[in-house]
């Protein structure tokens, strides 16, 4: 509770100042310790986008003064690895490696989605299926999971079970990772799983981007609210580096270009994050390891 | 029924009906090639396809990864325009491990529980285990071709990549063939259709015109059917050749009759004449001898005298007659000689100057030929004559007479009016003639003459000319 009293005193603290700060640190860009940033993306967003990424990147090295590499890897526990070892210098990963690794990241920003840092994990099933209303429904069937450090993508849905009393290792005939929400939507869309676990923010922007597709899926079920996959740094990250990526997220929305991309990227922001918005997701990894 | 038909078409239609038949067959064979074509394109694609994939199938399988697996048969399924294979990755166990239709063949599926085509390709592929050699089967029922290809990992088998094409790949290539060939071949006939007509023709018309002329021979005078067109050295043109000939042959012949017809009535009638003409010759003599006896001896009154003196005008009227019908060509003591052929020229000049008619007078003879002078001069003398008299006003007469090669050859033409062919027949007969005045003996003793003398006379008349051509032999043998 005590993280929890700190995170809104620091959050009350940057939005007293924030448009302030933002400026003057626009101005200190340069006390960067390094001339790279290595910034690790995961697809807790719509990562297959190239232009909207080098507008994103070329954004983020004008802020930093530095330049921007961003590494993609086809699953998370590759990006999580590379934020362990501190050869990556922020990483935007899910909460679920976010909570299991926390003595090596720090939180450096959490998106804010329709105005919350906060998400909820989409139980989808074709179109076609007017009969499931719940997980439960879907036994026997084949499932498809996002990605095995997923939250919404893998731990809500294997929870959701365990609460039900049932062993999600024999509940379904047969799961397969889809290794980004996007194929989750697509594999249930083109009935190749009869069910799947997706991130409803992904779920809504590609409702918002690729209507057709997220048309051939509906969401059965949604999950209760979960902290929004975080950008996190190496603990090892210098303070100064810290706080310059830091700033120069949190202030994104301040600016037309930041605002633009946000836009994109379905967002309404970054705010700083508290590590108290992935209790839900602490209590999942618990409800797992306890089953 | 076609055998009636004219050449003139059946030979053009039936080089069409050839020509038609040839596109047709051409066509049919490269509509069946083309079948051949379309399944060996769509084996090697699909092998060229499964080779490429099989890493990526096998590390999916391997990996246990069925999204990979997915992605890649997705891309299979859609990636050219053959209408959408489906693609089928199965486990070694025979199940489903995933297929770019999952709705038709979802996950873990047993092919058997998938209808009569999922019960088909289970065979198929029951049929075919331990093998890895790709191969291209028919499925049965459905007709739908498939590609069966073994996902090899290091020598030994992962899974098995079945690619079933929906039958349309033949009916579309083929309709497309069908249509390509089709259009080919009509633009082909229909170039050479008008080629066809055009040398059927060429053949056929020689042939028409031989049948025209000998439908022709059928019904007209010989002389009057036109010669065939020879323009070739083949068999037409043989023929028109001999069919030339055959005219020219059957032309000479009839002349030749014409002739024979002409001179045996001639030699009749002279025989007949001559016989009359001593039968009248022996009484009228002793006639004559009456009214000189009468004369010396009888009594005198004047009706006698003039009864007498009447009788005596008409026996000698009759004598003149029959001496002009008994031609003799006497043996003489001398023959022609060049003087005798001018004597001629100057009797008949008043009677050409009287009708403005010029006459060219061409007189080869420089010696006294074995000829009896009297005969051919009066033969030339009534020869001429006629032919003043034929001659247009003003005209022209060209008269030649030469010794040549052992005969006398005496060749009279003059211009005017030509003899009709009825005329032609009779020429020589006594007492034709075409002119008001004269009896018309003047041919007939001609004829005579040239008979007695062992010659010939030929007579043409065409194109305005009019010729008379007498040939005498200069050396007559002795009438046995």
């Amino acid at each position: 509770m005590g993280t929890t009293r700190a995170a809104i005193s620091r959050r009350s603290l940057f939005l007293a100042g924030g448009s302030a700060l933002a400026l003057a640190l626009t101005g200190t860009a340069r006390a960067a310790t390094r001339d790279r940033f290595r910034i690790g993306l995961t697809p807790v967003f719509l990562d297959n986008r190239v232009e909207f990424q080098a507008a994103w990147r070329a954004y983020l090295e004008r802020g930093l003064g530095a330049e921007v590499t961003f590494v993609q890897r086809q699953t998370y526990r590759e990006i999580t690895d590379l934020v362990r070892t501190a050869q990556l210098d922020a990483a935007w990963v899910c909460g679920f490696p976010y909570v299991r690794n926390q003595e090596h990241m720090r939180l450096l920003a959490v998106p804010l989605y329709q105005g919350e840092p906060l998400y909820q994990a989409y139980l989808i099933v074709p179109s076609s299926d007017n009969e499931t209303t719940r997980i439960t429904d879907l036994r026997g069937r084949i499932f498809v999971f996002s990605d095995p450090d997923s939250n919404s993508g893998f731990l809500d849905p294997q929870v959701r079970l365990i609460r039900a009393g049932e062993d999600p290792e024999h509940f379904f005939a047969r799961t397969f990772f889809a290794w980004s929400h996007r194929d989750v939507v697509m594999a249930v869309a083109e009935g190749l799983a009869n069910g799947g676990s997706v991130d409803g923010y992904v779920w809504e922007t590609l409702r918002r981007n690729q209507p057709e597709l997220a048309a051939h899926t509906r969401v059965v079920g949604r999950s209760e609210r979960y902290g929004f996959p975080p950008f996190v740094t190496p603990r090892s990250l210098p303070q100064a580096d810290f706080a310059l990526l830091q700033n120069l997220m949190t202030s994104m929305s301040n600016d037309p270009a930041g605002s633009e991309l946000l836009a994109e990227l379905n967002l309404d922001g970054f705010v700083p994050g508290d590590p108290g918005l992935f209790d839900g997701i602490r209590r999942s990894v618990r409800a797992l390891n306890g089953s | 029924m076609l055998q009636n038909v004219s050449l003139r078409y059946k030979v053009p239609f039936n080089l069409s009906i050839a020509i038609v038949f040839a596109g047709v067959v051409i066509a049919a064979v490269l509509i069946w090639r083309s079948y051949d074509d379309v399944r060996d394109d769509l084996f090697h694609d699909s092998v060229g396809l499964g080779e490429a994939m099989n890493r990526l199938l096998a590390d999916s399988l391997k990996h246990d990864d069925p999204w990979r697996a997915y992605k890649v048969l997705r891309a299979i399924h859609s990636s050219d325009d053959n209408d959408q294979r489906t693609c089928l990755l199965l486990r070694p166990d025979g199940r489903v491990y995933v297929s770019s239709n999952p709705r038709r063949y979802p996950m873990d599926a047993r092919l058997v529980g998938l209808g009569p085509e999922g019960f088909a390709l289970e065979a198929l592929i029951r049929d075919r285990a331990g093998l890895t050699k790709p191969i291209l089967v028919t499925i049965d029922g459905t007709r739908r071709p498939a590609v069966v290809f073994s996902i090899m990992d290091g020598g030994s088998t992962r899974g098995t990549l079945v690619m079933i094409y929906p039958e349309s790949v033949f009916t579309a290539a083929r309709d497309r063939v069908v249509r390509r060939v089709t259009m080919s071949t009509l633009v082909a006939v229909l170039v050479l259709l008008p080629v066809a007509w055009y040398v059927g023709n060429r053949t056929v018309n020689p042939l028409l015109e031989l049948a025209r002329r000998m439908d022709d021979l059928g019904h007209a005078r010989v002389d009057q059917v036109q010669r065939a067109t020879v323009d070739s050295n083949d068999e037409i043109g043989q023929l028109a050749r001999r069919f030339n000939q055959m005219l020219d042959e059957l032309e000479e012949k009839e002349q030749l009759e014409r002739q024979v017809v002409v001179s045996e009535r001639l030699a009749a009638l002279g025989r007949v004449v001559t016989g009359v003409a001593h039968e009248i010759n022996n009484p009228l003599g002793g006639m004559l001898n009456s009214i000189n006896t009468h004369r010396r001896f009888g009594r005198k009154d004047d009706l006698t005298d003039r009864t007498i003196s009447l009788l005596e005008r008409g026996l000698h009227q009759i004598r003149d007659t029959v001496s002009a019908l008994l031609v003799e060509a006497r043996a003489e003591r001398h023959g022609l000689s060049p003087a005798d052929v001018d004597d001629v020229r100057t009797l008949v000049q008043p009677d050409a100057a009287a009708r403005g008619v010029g006459v060219e007078w061409e007189n080869m003879l420089f010696a006294e030929l074995e000829v009896p002078a009297t005969p051919v001069r009066q033969m030339l003398i009534n020869l001429t004559l006629n032919a003043i008299q034929a001659a247009e006003e003003g005209g022209r007469v060209i008269c030649r007479i030469a010794a040549v090669d052992g005969e006398l050859k005496i060749r009279i033409r003059n211009d005017g009016r030509p003899i009709s062919e009825e005329e032609m027949g009779r020429l020589f007969e006594p007492f034709t003639t075409s002119r008001s005045s004269g009896v018309g003996l003047g041919l007939w003793v001609t004829y005579q003459i040239v008979r007695q003398l062992q010659g010939e006379v030929i007579v043409t008349s065409e194109d305005g000319t009019t010729s008379f051509e007498v040939r005498l032999p200069l050396s007559i043998e002795e009438a046995a």
